[in-house]
């Protein structure tokens, strides 16, 4: 009976943590993706637009490298890539994507994956976006290891090592996600993030702050642009037929 | 010999849980992201030239976390060869599963991702491995074995108050630590400029708690060693780990307030980790002296055990309380 009660309690105290731990995955199943376009390219249009930072930005002072001496030798220290900021203000890093308004437009998903580099122990590009089940290559082009942590929230999370050098590791995403963190928990510095969508109306602003999301059908879209320290904005903007929008998001430091 | 080899293993695991306190504290739970193996390497063999960044501690902690692991396979195998009691015997046992249980679980969180309950499980049961240890190695000492005097039931009642509380303040402050809320209340030794925080969440609350709970272990800790130098005085064996519990709090408390004063800086972080095992096994080493006479006096050589009968044991010069067998002075 003892035994009995003993097994019980074991099976109970597993199924626990089973549940509790476990998981089960949030991901949804969604039918397979289109292979055609479904937007006309004789009516397409672009948002545009430059992403700008007011006020003098906080930075915080670069992080060395030297718990890892193949990172150190390949640079001292790490910039801080929280806020970039350029000339005349540009905000670089800026994930703008269109947030709403597609409607039940589906769109194909391009065959190439998109490349995130570890070189120089950094992420380069720091900030990229991808579409639902685009693969993402993860590459190690350092002398060094890392491990490719994810801890997506709707995503399911995976933690990898590159021990070599040139290693590879494809990831696909199954659901729509902003922003899915990405870090090296070899080198705390190291921090990425992934924006995952269902549509390619995507960009990154870059160094001069500008970002375009091109082949976009008439209509009207709420553009949402995301920064990983100052939040986030959204603007609402209309284009017609073979037409620009242009929008602009301004971010203070919210410290 | 055995004595000395078990209070090794205790002071080994001791080591092991400031290693823990690192991994946790540097954020490098999943440097390692596979688990027995490391980076695909058996972890006795992954190259030291590898041992970089978050990876140093991981590993580090995996290496101790085995040879603790193996010490206490060996103090287990060496309890049932050369302990003739039975229930000494068995804590053996129960110390290799639990450490067995303990390197499980941690292979578990990292393959999980560092769930907060397998963390806070693992965590809480290394402080179990260590009190095993510890009792291990207070049971097998001469002293111990020469008995005790009269027995208190009012110390063993506070001191085994003062040691659950101390080890629910350890799951706590474990808990504190593993759902990310050590700064949760940014200053010290109010809260937010205040007694009472203004706001809460559940981290301020489990923060909160763990303040709370150093107040209500610090008044046990101090009714006990009260009590102890009121009453015991003259016992050495009660005296010395009440002092030493009382310096080790005092330590404890102002690493606590260092580690929210110091941004978790990693060191101080661990070292208010192990201080509190140390805070732990002290309070334990005490109450299980104060329940010495419930043991009856052992002949190690034989085994036999008579009952608990106080006038078989040595005379307490020093106690003001009559034990139920009249052995008090």
């Amino acid at each position: 009976m003892r035994r009995h009660a003993t097994v019980l309690g074991l099976a109970v105290l597993l199924g626990s943590l089973a549940a509790a731990c476990g998981g089960g995955s949030q991901e949804a199943q969604a039918p397979p993706p289109p292979t055609e376009n479904p937007v006309d390219p004789a009516t397409a249009g672009s948002v545009a637009g430059r992403v700008t930072f007011e006020g003098t930005p906080r930075t915080l002072p670069p992080m060395k490298m030297d718990s890892d001496p193949n990172c150190a030798a390949q640079a001292p220290t790490a910039p801080d890539e929280s806020v970039v900021v350029g000339g005349g203000g540009a905000l670089q890093n800026v994930f703008v994507y269109v947030k709403d308004g597609l409607g039940t437009l589906r769109f194909p998903v391009p065959a190439a994956a998109v490349v995130l580099d570890q070189k120089g122990c950094r992420y380069v590009p720091h900030v990229l976006g991808v579409q639902v089940g685009q693969g993402v290559e993860v590459l190690n082009s350092d002398p060094t290891l890392h491990n490719v942590h994810a801890a997506p929230a709707s995503n399911s999370e995976f933690n990898t090592g590159q021990p070599i050098q040139g290693m590879k590791h494809t990831h696909r995403f199954s659901t729509r996600e902003v922003m899915v963190p990405f870090k090296c928990d070899v080198h705390p510095w190291m921090h990425a993030w992934v924006g995952v969508l269902d549509h390619p109306f995507f960009a990154v602003s870059g160094a001069d702050g500008s970002f375009q999301l091109t082949g976009l059908p008439p209509g009207t879209y709420t553009i949402e642009a995301w920064h990983e320290t100052l939040g986030t904005q959204t603007q609402t903007v209309t284009i017609g037929a073979k037409e620009t929008g242009n929008v602009a998001f301004s971010f203070k430091s919210t410290t | 010999m055995l004595h000395l080899f078990a209070a090794f293993v205790a002071a080994a695991t001791a080591l092991l849980i400031f290693a823990g306190g690192l991994v946790t504290s540097t954020g490098s739970g999943l440097s390692v992201p596979d688990w027995p193996t490391t980076y695909g390497w058996s972890m006795f063999t992954f190259p030291i030239d590898k041992w970089v960044g978050g990876i140093f501690y991981e590993h580090s902690h995996r290496l101790i976390a085995s040879t603790v692991g193996m010490l206490i396979i060996v103090l287990a195998v060496w309890l049932r060869r050369a302990e003739e009691r039975r229930w000494v015997r068995r804590l053996g046992y129960v110390a290799l599963a639990a450490v067995v249980t303990q390197g499980i679980l941690g292979g578990i969180t990292v393959l999980w991702f560092l769930p907060d309950p397998i963390s806070i499980a693992h965590a809480s049961l290394a402080q179990v491995v260590f009190c095993l240890t510890v009792t291990i190695a207070l049971v097998t000492s001469p002293g111990w074995q020469r008995g005790a005097a009269s027995s208190d039931r009012r110390l063993q009642a506070i001191a085994a108050a003062a040691t659950g509380a101390v080890y629910l303040q350890i799951i706590l402050g474990a808990t504190m630590r593993h759902i990310g809320a050590g700064l949760a209340i940014p200053d010290f030794p109010l809260a937010f400029g205040r007694l009472v925080p203004p706001v809460w969440t559940a981290k301020i609350a489990t923060h909160y708690a763990h303040r709370v709970g150093a107040l209500a272990v610090t008044t046990l800790a101090i009714a006990t060693v009260s009590h102890v130098l009121h009453h015991h005085r003259a016992r050495g064996e009660l005296r010395r780990p009440s002092l030493l519990l009382l310096l080790l709090l005092a330590v404890q408390i102002t690493l606590g307030a260092l580690t929210v004063l110091s941004g978790k800086q990693h060191v101080i972080n661990s070292l208010h980790v192990v201080t509190g095992a140390f805070v732990l096994g002290t309070s334990l080493v005490l109450t299980l002296r104060a329940y010495r006479p419930q043991f009856g006096f052992e002949d190690v050589r034989s085994g036999v055990r008579t009952p608990r009968a106080g006038t078989h044991l040595v005379p307490d010069p020093g106690s003001r309380i009559p034990s139920p067998g009249g052995a008090g002075a």
